[in-house]
């Protein structure tokens, strides 16, 4: 069953035609990812999605209910949360008050309670570094963190944008042992990634976006196999 | 955000020379120039060593000023934190509320020159709503549609409508009339109150429990030495009190209530803080109404404590509590609270011994070498807790 509908979502930054009408759908349980090259739109799409960009044009449904004309802040209350690029996580607030946030539109403690001893089991990391504070710690960790905290929101969806971004090999790798293992746990994910070949690697399917454009779409293997990706995506980081 | 400083070694032999020069040169310059404004050390220390006991009253009124500076300064400094915009109509919306303290103990005082302390604690009530709603305005109508403008934008929205606000407050100051509920007379009578100019500077009636007679303020030293020849008034300690209750709230409501904490989030990082389902603009006009709302506690603090309010007031308090918080760093509530002491016992030292004419000059002054020299402040923008 689809849980989340991009129909014909245009996106313009004053004259900039940023998304020019996509069209994406994601299933309950499924990880679809949305590769495409730098500048490609995949942040603005899930910003669009987050209502942090209203679209122009298009509708965007979370379970059949349209969600693209209401503010922000609602449609976190509706189950949209984000692990976003570049990670963005409170410098100056500690690895739990950082958590807390996540939940902020959430008011069952037991709930949230339950939800962070979840993260601390997926990021037994986050837990030794409890009362950090988020702007002291590594990159890898504060990639864990921004993971963590969107998952506080206990979202229906949860959108990633570039997790590996900026990591060495070995924290990528872990992360997306996260990812899989999320998947397991029946998480919703729309999963941005540069790095095609391990965004496809977990993905169920996926959408391949050029300039604002859908350009291909497909189940995962099969984009991984298809020339158009190898050239364009996997070219020169073929075996 | 973090900013890059060169290391030392990094530094020409011509900018090191420069490092070392440059204070050299102002201290001479200011050794020089603050003779013809009253800083004469040989005399200084000499009234200091005659009378060592003025010196720790300076200290005392020092603190007391420092307590209302600080209150504003967290003002200007928390909405730097959470937008850095200057907001320029902060000392205006202060003033606005010395004016609705002053009306608020006139309409009490019917005429009386006398009130009683709760009088005065009532006064709080009106001051900060009326200020904090009056920011919160200012915020909403000036200020949101011009945050994705460049910053000068706002600031040169902010400086006009300080001058419009500043023209009401001179307007206000015309309201020379309140009605007088007198039962006895027939009909309703008028009482001046503002005095017969707008310009011209209006008094607040005394707080009864702090005088021992006309004039004569109760030293509360007294109690304890009859011959105690310090003095701390009630007044000093009203002031002290309300201001150490307003950081320490204030403290408290950032990091424990679900507003205050998303005020944090939105300081630290307003993009992460919409994608967790915060409203920013609501927590962005709170904190402008939060800011407004101590600017009226001030304003209250500032009537009872020196008795007096016009509609230039804004100006002077405006710059000692804007040069507190850049002292402090701006957007540091603990700064600004550090910066508001460095100018509360700069200006009661300068009033005392140098020359209550200069007190002003020697703050512009203070705030000039921080904007030179550390521009990031006593503590910096990245050292303590932001809002
Ligand atoms: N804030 C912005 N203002 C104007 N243009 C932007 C802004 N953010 C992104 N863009 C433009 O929109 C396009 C898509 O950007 P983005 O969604 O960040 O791409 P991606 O995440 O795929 O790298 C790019 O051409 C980029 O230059
Ligand atoms: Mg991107």
């Amino acid at each position: 069953m689809s849980i989340l509908e991009l129909n014909n979502v245009h996106t313009f930054y004053g004259n900039i035609h940023a998304l020019k009408g996509i069209t994406i759908n994601v299933n309950e349980g499924e990880i679809v990812t949305l590769i495409g090259s730098n500048g490609a739109g995949k942040t603005t799409t899930l910003r669009t999605i987050q209502g942090l960009l209203k679209p122009r044009e298009g509708s965007i449904k979370l379970k059949g209910e349209e969600i693209s004309k209401i503010p922000a802040h609602e449609v976190v209350k509706r189950g949209v949360s984000q692990s976003p690029e570049g990670r963005l996580t409170f410098p100056r607030m500690t690895v739990k008050e950082n958590l807390e946030m996540g939940a902020f539109q959430r008011s069952d403690k037991e709930g949230i309670a339950a939800d962070m001893e979840k993260v601390f089991g997926l990021f037994p990391r986050l837990k030794e570094r409890i009362s950090q504070r988020a702007g002291t710690m590594s990159g890898g960790e504060q990639q864990m963190l921004a993971m963590g905290r969107a998952l506080m929101a206990n979202p229906k969806v949860l959108l990633l944008d570039e997790p590996s971004m900026g990591l060495a090999p070995i924290l990528v790798d872990l992360i997306f042992d996260i990812i899989r293992e999320l998947h397991r746990q029946k998480t919703t994910i729309l999963l941005v990634e540069q790095n095609a070949r391990l965004a496809l690697g977990v993905a169920d399917r996926g959408y391949v976006l050029e300039t604002g454009e859908i350009v291909l779409k497909g189940d995962a293997k099969d984009l991984l196999t298809s020339p158009e990706v190898k050239a364009a995506y996997l070219g020169e980081r073929g075996h | 955000m973090e900013k890059a400083l060169s290391k030392p070694s990094d530094l020409s032999f011509f900018q090191r020379f420069r490092r070392i020069f440059t204070p050299i040169a102002i201290v001479y310059l200011v050794l020089l120039f603050g003779q013809q404004a009253g800083l004469e050390p040989g005399r200084i220390i000499r009234e200091i060593i005659d009378n060592p006991v003025i010196i720790i009253q300076q200290v005392i009124t020092g603190l007391a000023n420092a307590a209302i500076i600080t209150i504003i300064a967290m003002g200007y400094t928390m909405v730097y934190g959470i937008v850095e915009n200057i907001n320029f109509a902060h000392s205006s919306v202060f003033m606005h509320g010395t004016f609705v303290a002053l009306l608020t103990m006139s309409i009490f005082a019917q005429g009386a020159t006398v009130v009683p302390l709760w009088v005065a604690l009532f006064a709080f009530i009106p001051a900060m709503l009326y200020c904090g709603l009056l920011n919160g305005l200012v915020e909403r109508y000036v200020y949101r549609s011009l945050r994705k403008s460049a910053r000068i934008v706002a600031l040169i929205a902010g400086l006009g409508t300080d001058f419009m606000l500043q023209n009401i407050g001179l307007k206000i100051g015309d309201l020379g009339l309140i009605p007088n509920i007198d039962r006895t007379a027939t009909g309703v009578k008028f009482l001046r109150i503002l005095g017969l100019q707008s310009a011209s500077p209006k008094s607040f009636p005394a707080v009864q429990e702090f005088f021992a007679g006309p004039g004569v303020p109760i030293n509360l030293l007294e109690l304890i030495d009859k011959n105690a020849t310090l003095r701390i008034t009630a007044a000093d300690v009203m002031v002290i009190a309300t201001a150490l209750i307003a950081v320490f709230t204030l403290n408290w409501f950032v990091r424990n209530t679900r507003s205050g904490k998303a005020m944090r989030a939105v300081a630290q990082n307003p993009a992460a803080a919409a994608m967790m389902g915060i409203d920013v603009d609501r927590i962005i006009n709170l904190t402008y109404i939060i800011g407004g709302a101590l600017a009226g506690a001030a304003a209250v603090m500032f009537g009872v404590y020196n008795g007096t309010t016009s509609s230039q007031i804004g100006s002077t308090t405006g710059l000692n509590s804007f040069t507190a918080a850049v002292l402090g760093g701006v957007g540091n509530l603990q700064g600004a609270a550090l910066g508001a002491i460095f100018i509360g016992l700069l200006s009661s030292i300068s009033d005392q011994f140098i020359s209550s004419r200069w007190t002003t000059a020697w703050v512009f002054l203070t705030l000039v070498l921080v904007m030179i020299f550390k521009p990031t402040g006593l503590l910096g923008s990245e050292g303590g807790e932001k809002a």
